[in-house]
């Protein structure tokens, strides 16, 4: 049994430091802090030198899973590979250190990136312009449908309220739709995974702004009817929004902007290969279609003659989403990522993403219960509901066996209309022997799971801690260390 | 070949047996044949390591980086001393390549790091909860908005016009989509006007919005403001410099029901704007109209202490249309940053930045005060502080940049009604002599 | 699965029970069973108005959130406090444990309700649809 990693609070003890500060070179201040504004209690911040600090952060690192330990399937996070020259390119001091105020003479390298990394996006995607401030892919989609409510507000169609959304929607998709203070519609997926084109049909009125779609859709299948659904959004006065979650699987072979969507978010850290860091931080770039390019966040980043500045004066945009111009280091990263792969590598890291899946769908699908029978693009979705009715174990209880094998689970209980759904995304970084070592370990928890029922629901066994109790989490939180204690 | 793809021609071939096609195209067909990309990208590329590192060391040649002059620009980016041990430990692939810790069983580190920041960000600004992070310090202010028009049932804020400019104009973006009604009150002396907020604040408004210390530096007096703001079951919204904060009374412990920031002052270097990380923390009975992700500690089935991502219900994923935001990808890494950042520094070194800061900024006050510039506001400030210059701020930026010194922020297009008002910066790692020499420059004794 | 016959139900899977002009609402064995733990409840306002197929409030289980709609219209009387600390009680029992009571201002809607019969029926269907 493995000793848990003691909190750093555990670990501090009064005179022990971590750091090394110039003396004061200044006389001390005769302004001193009002009383009744300075603090009365210093703030309890541990008190540890050099080697703890190193050793704890890099004790805990060990407990964690990472692409650079294995693979990691999950579907619509497109974990591929993060290059580390993306890495040290990105910590060059001439991007590291820049204080975004800067006049901008003396950062036209930072510019120059930025503008020519908005023209390749928008080539990728087939659109007129980009903003690269959003933070993240669903910081986007809410920047993105704020640019369609403003459009249509200008246009005078205010009224235009609701928005349509699929039933396999991620679940930010309704949640930007609310931020942005539009009503959900939800349109139904027809037998063969796609939007029911019938149902949008009832559904679409001069009360919808537009829909939002995700292609190839969240269950890794593209949209077939695609231009047919544009032309029934447009014949009605409605935009299309394209969430590019899955934009990896349409790299070099289809673009959003030629399938008719005016607006696209793209996630720098899903398609364009820079780091998840745990949970952040990611890069949501908008591109729009020349109609929608005064609503773009301000600055945009322009050019004349051979110097780039930022352009605030632009009276219809939407305003600012976030401060500055947003992640900058990962753009730097996603810009590096593009130049490295060049406009034939791109389109290989589509073919062999959705080779990849083909591939393990193949192995996989005599074992589970297959929803949509067809090729699927770069991801998949399988149903664990054949071993839940048979031995009562769930989608839940084969993926955390998995980690027992030392794989990350896939994607699971996602999408919401495939009952015990596991979505399983490769990505092209990932060889044939990976592959078939993870398909083999697929159909052995299948059997596992009619055999040994107990085995895999205890599982994972070879890990730090064993399931946690998450019901006593959210009944009665712990969300700090309590120094008391 | 790629360095980034695996497949030979014979795997690719195997891999096509195995599915009965002939070529990867089949895969592709069900794209209707009026969208599918018949061309090349028009991009560049491809570039081989040696030659992307020469191209990318040449755009980055042509930026002047903080490194090469000493900077007296602040505004909301700040050039702290970032120590070294940060950026090994986020270096760390187990930490940067890993994904969202849904899977806590092998998700601790990131889990147990995360829960360490919250209790430090908790400590400093002395309320009961804060989430994983929130994208900057702007996009927390404005979501705070929204927790707090929530959790009042009204749909308006007041907001202080010295709140950084940034952050307002983040505020007044998220509030026109969701029909959140924002009104601006003034500020005397550099400091919020309280008159001005009288008159404003009635019981429809979900809360008072301001900064402290402000965008002019200023340390406001959150123990009013908080007891105007609840006098009309207002809540009172902070927005505090973390750094500060080791000297400062915690905005907690004087009324503040959300206290939010930007963390770029703990640890992460100044990136052009980002990625840096907003917090946002609140009182107990906030915590289940919080934003984002929150890590909560619990138990294994054997007993042993562990951490999950908790309160999940509030969220996108759980609640879709209904969530508390949308927010699902936020800056982890960038809180990771600060987490390493405040246990480096700890009590006593925070403290001892935020001195520094503070001695640093009121002798680069005096000083320039001695050679015709004049204090703007009496209030007391921290590390930044606001003068009227004899002449417009650009000529004297533009003088300070030639001889090496990035000068402060010209407040001329954010606040006309300051004459030449020049908002200074100075942190710790200004020396003695890099103020001097900016006085001098800046005070004309360099033409 | 317990169905008590003195209860009416909804579709949406609540109870009422009626005394004079007062409904008791909960939630049904059903409804605790498929949400799992409940970790959450967040109670409705006293004195509130509320229409009969509304939001009365929202309950959350760890993954996942779920609104009760209130089976009649009228003003909310009472809530049961002890749920906010033992939000447990709606899984250890659901019939003892209401979530509120609410002062009708019309108590015919109570007909249009399900009998225990026919609630019984519609579980075993959505049991059925769900696979």
């Amino acid at each position: 049994m493995k000793k848990p990693v003691e909190l750093i609070f555990e670990l501090s003890k009064s005179g022990r430091k971590a750091y090394s500060l110039p003396a004061c070179d200044v006389p001390e201040a005769g302004e001193k802090i009002p009383e009744k504004f300075a603090r009365k209690i210093d703030a309890r911040l541990p008190e540890v030198f050099e080697v703890d600090v190193v050793r704890h952060f890099t004790r805990l690192s060990q407990l964690n899973y990472a692409v650079d330990l294995g693979f990691y399937p999950l579907g619509s996070c497109t974990m591929k590979y993060n290059p580390k020259i993306n890495e040290a390119v990105s910590r060059l001091p001439g991007f590291l250190r820049l204080h975004p105020y800067q006049p901008e003479e003396t950062v036209q390298g930072a510019l120059k990136l930025m503008y020519d990394l908005e023209k390749m996006l928008c080539e990728i995607t087939g659109m007129d312009r980009a903003t690269l401030q959003p933070a993240a892919g669903a910081h986007g989609e809410m920047t993105g449908l704020m640019i369609i409510k403003a459009a249509l507000e200008e246009r005078g169609e205010g009224k235009r309220k609701k928005i349509i959304i699929p039933d396999s929607a991620h679940g930010t998709n309704p949640a930007s739709a609310s931020m942005v203070g539009f009503e959900v519609l939800e349109v139904k997926s027809d037998e063969r995974g796609n939007v029911d084109v019938e149902d949008l049909k009832k559904l679409m009125s001069d009360e919808v702004a537009g829909i939002m779609l995700t292609n190839p859709n969240t269950l890794g299948l593209f949209e077939e009817r695609i231009t047919e659904i544009a032309r029934i959004i447009h014949g009605a006065g409605g935009l299309l929004y394209y969430d590019g979650a899955n934009l990896n699987a349409n790299l070099g072979k289809a673009r959003p902007g030629d399938m008719g969507f005016d607006v696209v978010h793209l996630n720098l850290h899903k398609t364009f290969s820079t780091p998840h860091g745990g949970g952040g931080p990611g890069s949501g770039p908008i591109a729009v279609t020349k109609e929608l390019a005064p609503f773009l966040p301000v600055p945009t980043v322009e050019k004349e003659g051979e110097r780039y500045y930022l352009d605030y004066d632009r009276p219809l945009s939407i305003g600012k989403v976030r401060s500055f111009y947003g992640n900058f280091s990962v753009m730097v990263k996603a810009y590096a990522y593009i130049l490295t792969m060049g406009p034939e590598g791109l389109r290989e890291v589509a073919e062999c993403s959705v080779l990849n899946a083909n591939y393990l769908l193949k192995k996989l699908r005599d074992y589970f219960e297959l929803p949509f029978d067809r090729w699927c693009k770069h991801e998949f979705v399988i149903s664990g509901n054949r071993q839940k009715k048979a031995t009562g174990v769930t989608t839940l209880d084969m993926v955390k066996r998995l980690i027992d094998y030392g794989f990350h689970p896939p994607t699971v209980y996602f999408p919401l209309i495939v009952p015990e759904a596991m979505m399983v995304e490769p990505t092209e970084t990932e060889s044939v022997e990976t592959l078939d070592a993870f398909a083999e370990t697929m159909i052995s928890i299948a059997k596992e799971a009619e055999e040994n029922p107990d085995l895999v629901k205890e599982s994972p066994k070879n890990t730090p801690v064993a399931r946690l109790d998450e019901v006593t989490a959210a009944k009665r939180p712990v969300v700090k260390w309590d120094f008391e204690a | 070949m790629w360095n980034y793809i695996p497949h030979t021609r014979e795997d690719k071939e195997r891999m096509l047996e195995a599915l009965g096609i002939k070529s990867v195209d089949e895969l592709f067909e069900d794209i209707p044949k009026e969208v599918r990309m018949e061309r090349n990208y028009d991009v560049p590329g491809p570039l081989a390591e040696d030659c992307l590192v020469r191209h990318m060391q040449e755009l980055a040649g042509k930026n002047l980086h903080l490194g090469n002059c000493a900077c007296f620009l602040g505004a909301g980016v700040y050039d702290h001393f970032v120590p070294s041990i940060v950026d090994a430990i986020i270096s760390r692939g187990e930490f940067y390549t890993a994904y969202t810790p849904y899977q806590p069983e092998i998700s601790q580190g990131t889990l147990q790091a995360i829960f360490e920041y919250q209790s430090m960000i908790c400590e400093l600004t002395g309320m009961y909860v804060t989430n994983a992070s929130m994208y900057d310090g702007a996009s927390s202010f404005a979501e705070s908005a929204f927790m707090a028009c929530s959790a009042t049932k009204r749909e308006k804020v007041l907001c202080s016009k010295a709140v950084n400019p940034e952050y307002r104009s983040v505020l007044r973006t998220y509030t026109r989509f969701r029909g959140v009604e924002v009104e601006e009150f003034g500020y005397k002396d550099g400091q919020v006007d309280l008159e001005d907020v009288k008159g404003k604040l009635n019981d429809k408004v979900a809360a008072i919005m301001i900064q402290s210390p402000n965008f002019f530096g200023v340390i406001e007096d959150l123990a009013s403001i908080a007891e105007l703001a609840h006098s009309k079951g207002a809540m009172l919204i902070v927005s505090a410099d973390p750094i500060s904060l080791a000297l400062l009374e915690a905005p907690g412990k004087l009324g503040a029901d959300i206290v939010t920031g930007e963390g770029q002052a703990l640890g992460n270097p100044a990136s052009f704007g980002g990625p840096h990380f907003g917090f946002l923390a609140a009182t107990e009975k906030l915590l289940r109209k919080m934003p984002g992700r929150i890590v909560g500690q619990t138990v294994d089935t054997e007993g042993r202490r562990g951490f999950v991502l908790t309160l999940q219900a509030r969220e996108q994923h759980i609640r879709r249309e209904k969530a508390t935001s949308n927010i699902c990808t936020n800056q982890s890494l960038c809180a990771l940053m600060g987490a390493v950042y405040m246990s480096a520094m700890g009590k006593e070194g925070l403290k001892e930045v935020a001195k520094l800061c503070y001695n640093k900024a009121h002798y680069a006050m005096d000083e320039l005060a001695k050679r015709g510039f004049k204090r703007a506001f009496n209030a007391p400030f921290f590390k930044e502080f606001v003068l009227i210059a004899p002449k417009p701020v650009k000529e004297i930026n533009e003088k300070l940049l030639k001889e090496g010194f990035i000068g402060g922020y010209d407040l001329s297009g954010q606040y006309p009604e300051i004459k030449n008002g020049w908002l200074i910066a100075v942190t710790e790692r200004r020396t003695k002599e890099e103020i001097d020499r900016f006085v001098g420059i800046a005070g004309g004794e360099v033409r | 699965m317990n169905i008590p016959e003195n209860l009416k139900y909804t579709k949406t899977h609540e109870w009422v029970r009626v005394e004079g002009n007062k409904a008791y609402v909960g939630i049904t064995d059903f409804a605790q069973g498929h949400l799992g733990d409940i970790v959450y409840v967040e109670l409705p306002e006293v004195g509130s108005l509320v229409e009969a197929g509304e939001a009365l409030c929202s309950i959350e289980s760890v993954k996942a959130a779920s609104d009760v709609y209130s089976p009649v219209s009228g003003e909310i009387a009472e809530v049961n406090d002890a749920l906010e600390g033992e939000p447990g009680l709606l899984n250890e029992d659901p019939y003892e444990n209401w979530i509120a009571t609410i002062e009708m201002n019309n108590p015919e809607e109570v007909e249009a309700l399900l009998d225990a019969a026919s609630y019984a029926k519609h579980c075993e269907e959505e049991e059925e649809a769900m696979g």
